[in-house]
């Protein structure tokens, strides 16, 4: 089992790369979403 | 049904990892860490697949200026570079126990960081231009020109002398068993970026939506002062 730290580590890096960006991505699209309730909110009422 | 694709996908890369670490073969002089290989290579193979849809996306635009192909563009190009990330994190992990050195500056791995910045700077030039006409044509130009790096880091090999190993393809090849799992993986990361790349397509054509929104909301206040 030589080296298993090492290939455990370059799984998880993977992993976190890929989740990190993935939550990137969630949040920008979440504040979007939120902002294109609010600029619909404002055109109705404009 | 929204989540029948990601669940397909987690249950793709449940198999994948388990036919990785448990199914494949033991490499003979390498040992356990060669199977970094199995998501190593996927992720450079699965980069390379975003990248050229960056590359058909760009000549799209160019030739149609229809906003869809700039948006397909760019989320492609953040995805691949996320899966480029993979491969030069992962790469270093592998190299240290067997080269007994984190990094060389030899062909392939030089190319590929090349690769990495020619997107990392795609991406910051969109950030440089305000009008969004000018931004697809000038990122489009640049997303072309940077495509031309992939073949040179495949081709690297043969090209420079290099401590790298053989690609799969035209080169060293793989023991048969050692393919079942690697093809799964790379069907495990596909499914992976195409998840993504349909999040983040989904992001560009919201931000398309507020800047209609806002350019909306500027005529209405005009109008009414």
């Amino acid at each position: 089992m030589k080296n298993l730290e090492s290939l455990m580590a370059a799984y998880l890096v993977v992993w976190a790369i890929f989740f990190a960006y993935h939550l990137t991505v969630a949040r920008r699209l979440a504040r979007l979403q939120a902002e294109v309730k609010r600029l619909k909110e404002v055109l109705r009422q404009s | 049904m929204n989540w029948l694709p990601a669940a397909a996908v987690a249950v793709l890369l449940g198999l994948a990892g388990y036919a990785a670490l448990f199914l494949a073969p033991t490499e003979r002089t390498m040992g356990m860490i060669q199977r970094i290989f199995y998501f190593h290579v996927p992720s450079a193979w699965t980069a390379f697949v975003a990248f050229l849809i960056v590359f058909v996306a760009n000549i799209a635009y160019l030739l149609s200026r229809a906003s869809k192909w700039d948006w397909l563009g760019v989320s492609a190009a953040e995805v691949g570079l996320a899966f480029c990330s993979a491969v030069l994190v992962t790469g270093p992990i592998w190299a240290k126990p067997v080269w007994g050195i984190w990094w060389t500056w030899d062909a392939r791995l030089t190319s590929t960081f090349v690769l990495w910045v020619l997107y990392v700077s795609y991406l910051l030039l969109r950030t440089l231009v305000s009008d969004a006409e000018r931004r697809a044509i000038v990122s489009a130009v640049f997303g072309i020109f940077a495509f031309l790096d992939v073949p040179l880091v495949y081709l690297s090999i043969w090209f420079w002398r290099t401590q790298h190993p053989q690609p799969l393809i035209g080169g060293g090849g793989m023991d048969r068993h050692m393919w079942p799992p690697f093809l799964l993986c790379w069907a495990a990361l596909m499914g992976v970026m195409v998840l993504l790349l349909r999040l983040r397509y989904r992001l560009e054509a919201l931000r398309h939506e507020v800047e209609e929104m806002k350019i909306d909301r500027e005529r209405r206040k005009a109008m009414a002062s």
